[in-house]
């Protein structure tokens, strides 16, 4: 075995390196040697911790001592008094700004761990395979909890004091639904799962269903007691196909358990659980439509009310609750509604799951407190933005959510907060744009989303959108007018106020949120220029002939052969051919391609 | 398999599950197995977590070192996929990015052999709410 006996740990992540930890490792390389530690202490290269900002970070193994904003110069210092002497080195140590106390031990206090997983507790810890695993992480007991102890009004009662609100994106009060669903009269009922997950970069709830799909079981279960249900079905699209397979394993184990089935505990309760498979239209995320397809209807949005909780599948009362939703039930119940409501902020309680995607280092499933602000998770967690880009935008909620700007890094989220900056919580996806995007080019595409999914049963949804699309179009190929900007607007907002359900509701806040945050984008487009250079319409690729040496590289790149010149002649682009692809400009080695 | 009639039948597996896992885990004996679990959701076999699952079983049994293989959800570091975490006897687990068939090579010989530890950890940047 090693004869190791210490550990450096120093973070190698995009932001630290930018900060010296190369240099860093090279002077602890020789002051170890100069100690004569070589075959003592090893020095190791990590991930990045999430701390970007107190960065360069190193971690001491074995006694987990965190040090801060390190530099190569300190190398020395620290071997000689940390790792021979015993001592810490003080000076380095970080101080907690809210108490002004020295934090030392990153093991026992996770100061900065700005992540807190409740719904995704299990993920990436247990075998979702196996019901033993969910099982020994108290799997099933909140289920067993509230069938032998509780009654179905105190489960719900526990739920609503809990503050948990649905995290499919509308954040309506679960305990609120359930109650609503349980209180309507009928000899039948249902448990629906909602997971047909379907914004553009979003995937927690399939990380969820193919993590720890028996979370999602117990929690219908327990809706089902609470409701009087007997049945839940779960529906999800066919494109998730390792989800299903997990969700169907686990129902087997759970019902070969007696967990699922009848008279559940040796109670009078029993609950079947089937599966429904979608086939990945976004409007089908829309409860009523959810319910149509799962009839074998189109996925159409009918008017509310009634309410699914009121009148659902087949006429009977359905509770439609999101995955990440149903994964924070058991905990509740396990850890007590006061413990959740001690969570997050004043109208919004507990975590929520994030996809961050787009220009950020560290792309990831994350899991935060509700109240933590875009900074912490853009610049902490996520590790800052890709090659040294200077920050534009992050997009939130999706193709029904807007794009949020430097001005709100410092917002806090939660479901009012992102309200009322013209976004939305939404499911959860959370893109981060650099000053390389275009806010326009990113309102047409999310438009051309929702054209494409809208079901067009409603005229606003299916007209309106198409013509505002239209008017995107022109803008990016230069043939905008000043007064399209004001149609724009006309036509988003009556969109708003008159489509039927939430996707044609929601759909205009793309073109919203970019036109009132990056005004000055739109008028650039009616003046034909692209500020970013993405609309390709209103690019033009073209060659300085001081720089150029006629090496032919960008000639042979160019898939359209749209670059001419004789070998050591300045070459020229042929604008006609050109697509704009922009390959000629990466590849030439003397800055001598420019674009405008 | 039994039923779980009550919450006690359930308590029951939990214990004894959990025995297993600290056995697993926490003895310090070295002839216990060391455990790696390689993240396995959509994303990750994407990247290749499946291949590198199955270098690991076949080049642990080339070499005749006794370890448990097992798959687990999305560890959520989807920019360093695909990940494994390896626990050794007696040792927090410890998470490693960004695997390929020569790091996976690494691993075996100094991790998992040896016990010494090779770049590419992943610190752990969240905390979890933990059971009873």
């Amino acid at each position: 075995m090693t004869t190791f006996t210490d550990y450096i740990l120093v973070c190698a992540g995009t932001g630290c390196r930018a900060s010296q930890s190369e240099q860093i490792i090279s002077s602890f390389k020789s002051a170890i040697l100069q100690h004569g530690l070589k075959k003592k202490v090893q020095v190791v290269r990590t991930g990045c911790f999430g701390f970007c900002e107190m960065g360069p970070v190193i971690k001491m193994v074995p006694d987990n001592t965190f040090y801060v904003q390190v530099s190569p110069s300190d190398a020395d210092e620290i071997v000689r008094e940390h790792l021979i002497k015993g001592r810490r080195v003080e000076r380095l140590l970080y101080v907690n700004p809210d108490t002004k106390q020295q934090v030392s031990d990153s093991k026992h206090i996770g100061f900065y761990k700005k992540q807190y997983r409740i719904a995704l507790r299990n993920c990436g810890f247990i075998n979702p395979e196996n019901i033993d695993e969910y099982i020994a992480r108290d799997g099933y007991v909140a289920l067993g909890k509230a069938l032998t102890e509780m009654t179905p009004e105190s489960v719900i009662r526990e739920i609503m004091n809990s503050g948990l609100r649905g995290r499919g994106g509308g954040g309506f009060p679960t305990g609120l639904k359930w109650d609503i669903t349980r209180k309507a009269q009928s000899g039948r009922k249902y448990v629906v799962c909602n997971a047909d997950e379907g914004d553009p970069g979003a995937f927690m709830d399939r990380s969820i269903l193919e993590g720890d799909p028996h979370s999602i079981l117990e929690a219908m279960a327990i809706n089902g007691y609470c409701t009087g249900a007997d049945r839940g079905l779960i529906y999800i699209r066919a494109e998730y196909p390792l989800a299903v397979e997990r969700l169907k394993i686990a129902i087997r184990q759970a019902t070969e358990y007696g967990l699922l089935g009848e008279n559940i505990f040796g109670t009078d309760f029993s609950f079947r659980i089937e599966i429904r498979y979608g086939a990945g239209a976004f409007v089908c995320g829309e409860e009523t439509a959810l319910i149509h397809s799962m009839e074998g209807l189109r996925g159409e949005a009918t008017i509310k009310p009634p309410f699914p909780s009121e009148q659902g599948y087949k006429g009977y009362p359905t509770n439609v609750n999101n995955v990440e939703t149903y994964a924070n039930i058991p905990v509740i119940l396990l850890k007590g509604a006061e413990w959740f409501a001690g969570i997050g902020t004043e109208k919004s309680k507990g975590t929520k799951v994030f996809a961050l995607a787009g220009k950020v280092n560290n792309v990831g499933l994350i899991e935060v407190p509700m109240g933590i602000t875009l900074r912490e998770v853009i610049f902490g967690i996520g590790g800052g933005i890709k090659d040294g880009k200077k920050f534009k935008s992050v997009q939130t909620g999706g193709p029904s959510g807007g794009c949020l700007t430097e001005k709100h890094l410092d917002l806090p989220i939660d479901y009012d907060n992102l309200l009322a900056s013209g976004s939305m919580m939404g499911s959860g996806g959370m893109i981060v744009m650099d000053e390389d995007d275009c806010m326009v080019a990113v309102a047409k595409f999310y438009l051309d989303f929702t054209v494409e999914e809208s079901c067009g049963k409603c005229t606003p949804c299916r007209v309106g959108n198409r013509r505002m699309l239209e008017i995107l179009t022109r803008l990016t190929e230069g043939k905008g007018e000043m007064e399209d900007l004001q149609t724009l607007k006309d036509l988003g907002a009556a969109i708003k106020d008159t489509a039927l359900c939430g996707l044609g509701q929601t759909s205009p806040n793309p073109v919203l949120s970019t036109m009132e945050h990056f005004e000055d984008e739109y008028l650039a487009h009616v003046n034909k220029t692209c500020p970013s250079h993405r609309c390709t319409k209103l690019t033009q690729y073209c060659i300085n002939p001081e720089n150029c040496k006629g090496c032919t590289v960008c000639a042979r790149i160019c898939p359209v052969h749209a670059i001419i010149g004789e070998r050591k002649v300045p070459h020229v682009i042929n604008f006609a051919e050109c697509i704009r692809c922009g390959s000629c400009m990466e590849k030439c080695k003397f800055n001598a391609i420019y674009v405008i | 398999m039994n039923k779980v009639k009550t919450l006690d039948d359930l308590r029951k597996i939990r214990e004894s599950f959990r025995a297993e896992i600290d056995l697993r885990e926490k003895s310090s004996n070295p002839e216990q197995m060391p455990q790696i679990k390689v993240s396995m959701a959509t994303c990750g076999i994407a990247s290749g977590a499946k291949e590198i699952m199955n270098y690991f079983i076949e080049t642990l049994n080339l070499r005749k070192i006794d370890a448990l293989v097992t798959q687990t959800g999305c560890m959520g570091y989807c920019y360093a996929e695909p990940t494994v975490e390896i626990t050794l006897p007696g040792k927090e687990p410890l998470v490693f990015g960004y695997l390929t068939r020569e790091k996976a090579d690494e691993l075996i010989n100094e991790y998992i052999r040896k016990g010494v530890m090779v770049d590419g950890i992943m610190p752990v940047t969240y905390d979890a709410v933990e059971p009873e």
